[in-house]
């Protein structure tokens, strides 16, 4: 009988300790699925962050370097300029990406490092227990925003992305979501790309994707998708934001462009 | 064949350094160290290595970080409050053991400060700075051809023990230019890094990382760090002494203030005082046994340090109260001349009547 659907090699064959209906566990397979898909195991070097993903190297099968929080990009920039043959990406958090983190990671995008970040943007520090996040919706109540976050007190959603699509340095910017079943495989073919983009030494590459968090929400997970979908897509509108490769996702693949 | 060129303390760290096979560089500007950036960024391109000029002092330590776990030979440079940026790094490096050289050209403190040298990051350089249970092997050169060798050794020892190692000068010690030997990288043999990462191409997969949730299993690798910090505190230190056989006053100062130090004693010497001078070259592990060797024959110790006293402490540890211990400093970038120190001595020669 032929396997139709099976763990990918590069999983381990482990439970994870992901809450229900959490991204991580989806975005985790679609990186494996990709690293045996391309063959690239052997070539491949992550950086996570610190957060609920810091324990990626329990499910990755592949070398894992762990980072203080938001210094991905400088470790993975550190990485790549010493061994330019490895495939080195960076898996952070929106705190980690664009809090804490934001110097390095627009910094890394500038100076073009051919790196490539996936970004999972939940709108909330998850392991730290819900905090308001740069990404937090407005008007999303959090531990740290409890009466909802408040413009003219913390400002407003950052897009990070969006920022750093500008960036001269940055060769494909995409953002993607975990909403439905289409999308997520729209998120694997974008991963799938920027790794390309890395191996093809365009520059770096980025692709955020936009996850659930039902436990710090205090949704059901079938709700988080749909706020997912409903909301933080209006606030966060998905897309190729740059392509500079020779076959332009913003042109012929599924994705429409960011309105 | 060894030839003798006169070189700027700050060319002779970064050409040892490249000597040593250090493959990246990572740094940011600050004085007074600006000088080891700009070497670098000119002689890493002639050698292929990797120059880069960070966003700040926070990316720079970090890109040695991701260098290191790469496998490859990395350092970074910098000054008093952007070593204080540094720390984070600093702990990382210790918890995951991997290996790096850490340049501190210390300036005047705290805060902003100035630019002038400064012994006043003792405490931090010596009692690791970042956060956590760790040691961090001091060097304190005072030439600089003692600066060119130390950096070699600093590269081999960072390997040998899987630690990041910093070297301690001052602004002083980077601009002075002395003949020295541009010696080759001595034979040293390193044991192979089957800890780094080059993708998990036949092999099972590696990690490197430092968080340990379990208590008992956190607890294990502090204990795993301390017996390697055991280790180091019994291999690794060394010390000068000058004139210390028949002294009965014992100048003890490092770097910079060492310097100044040995130029005093030998005034006091021409004057008939028996004074000699211990030179801490390891501030940690501190030389705590040619302490109390050589408080077996002093009558007294006379610290000197360039900051309001910090060694001081670790030289009363050391003398366990045995000999009495004093101390002079002038700190916030003062740099007193020979005969200063000189007066010093000769004040305590008659008040305690040696």
């Amino acid at each position: 009988m032929k396997a139709v659907y099976t763990r990918p090699k590069s999983l381990k064959p482990v439970p994870n300790h992901y809450c229900p209906g959490c991204g991580h566990s989806i975005i985790h397979r679609l990186i494996c699925e990709l690293v045996d898909e391309m063959g690239i195991r052997g070539k491949i070097i992550c950086i996570p962050p610190a957060g609920c993903a810091v324990l990626a190297y329990n499910y990755f099968d592949f070398d894992v370097c762990e980072s203080a929080h938001g210094r991905g990009c400088a470790i993975a920039t550190g990485f790549k300029r010493a061994q330019p043959d490895k495939i080195v990406f960076t898996y952070q958090g929106d705190g980690d990406m664009a809090a804490i983190g934001t110097a390095e990671t627009l910094h890394a995008a500038n100076r073009g490092e051919k790196i490539t970040s996936i970004f999972v943007n939940n709108a909330v520090y998850g392991m730290t227990g819900g905090q308001m996040a740069p990404t937090t919706m407005i008007g999303q109540k959090t531990s740290t925003s409890p009466y909802g976050r408040r413009t003219d007190v913390e400002g407003y959603p950052l897009k990070i992305t969006e920022l750093i699509a500008m960036l001269p340095g940055a060769a494909y910017v995409a953002r993607t979501s975990l909403a439905t079943p289409a999308k997520i495989r729209d998120a694997k073919k974008a991963i799938r790309k920027a790794f390309e983009v890395q191996m093809a030494g365009l520059g770096y590459s980025l692709v955020e994707i936009l996850s659930p968090c039902p436990t710090n929400w205090k949704v059901s997970p079938r709700d988080s998708y749909v706020y997912l979908e409903e909301k933080m897509e209006k606030e966060y509108p998905i897309g190729v934001m740059k392509d500079n490769t020779a076959t332009k996702d913003t042109e012929t693949s599924c994705f429409r462009k960011p309105s | 064949m060894d030839k003798k060129v006169l070189m700027k303390g700050t060319d002779a760290l970064g050409e040892a350094a490249i000597r040593a096979g250090c493959k990246c560089y990572f740094g940011y500007p600050i004085t007074p160290q600006n000088e080891v950036p700009e070497y670098m960024s000119r002689r890493m391109e002639e050698v292929g290595g990797v120059f880069l000029q960070g966003e700040s002092e926070i990316a720079s330590i970090n890109m040695v970080l991701g260098a290191a776990a790469s496998g490859v030979r990395a350092m970074t440079s910098s000054s008093s409050p952007g070593i204080s940026l540094k720390q984070e790094g600093l702990s990382f490096l210790a918890a995951l053991e991997l290996p790096a050289v850490i340049v501190n050209i210390n300036r005047g403190g705290p805060g902003l400060g100035n630019i002038a040298p400064s012994q006043g990051d003792y405490y931090q350089a010596t009692r690791g700075g970042g956060h956590g249970d760790y040691r961090m092997p001091v060097y304190a050169p005072a030439s600089v051809q003692e600066l060119y060798d130390i950096t070699m050794r600093a590269f081999d020892v960072a390997d040998l023990y899987r630690t990041p190692v910093m070297i301690l000068g001052d602004g002083m010690m980077g601009q002075i230019m002395e003949p020295i030997y541009v010696r080759e990288r001595p034979d040293v043999e390193i044991p192979p890094k089957d800890y780094i990462l080059d993708g998990a191409e036949g092999r099972p997969s590696r990690i490197v990382k430092s968080l340990i949730l379990d208590p008992s299993e956190m607890e294990e690798h502090n204990w795993k760090l301390k017996r390697k910090y055991d280790l180091m505190a019994h291999d690794l230190p060394q010390w000068e002494e000058f004139m210390t056989d028949d002294a009965k006053l014992t100048i003890i100062a490092y770097g910079t203030a060492a310097r100044i130090a040995k130029g005093a004693v030998k005034r006091a010497r021409s004057d008939g005082l028996k004074v000699g001078l211990l030179r801490p070259i390891t501030l940690w592990p501190f030389p705590d046994e040619a302490i109390r060797s050589v408080a077996k024959k002093t009558k007294l110790f006379l610290v000197f340090e360039m900051s309001t006293g910090q060694m001081v402490d670790d030289v009363r540890l050391a003398v366990e109260g045995k000999v009495p211990c004093e101390f002079y400093g002038r700190p916030g970038g003062v740099v007193p001349i020979p005969q200063e120190i000189a007066r010093i001595i000769e004040r305590y020669w008659l008040q305690k009547e040696l």
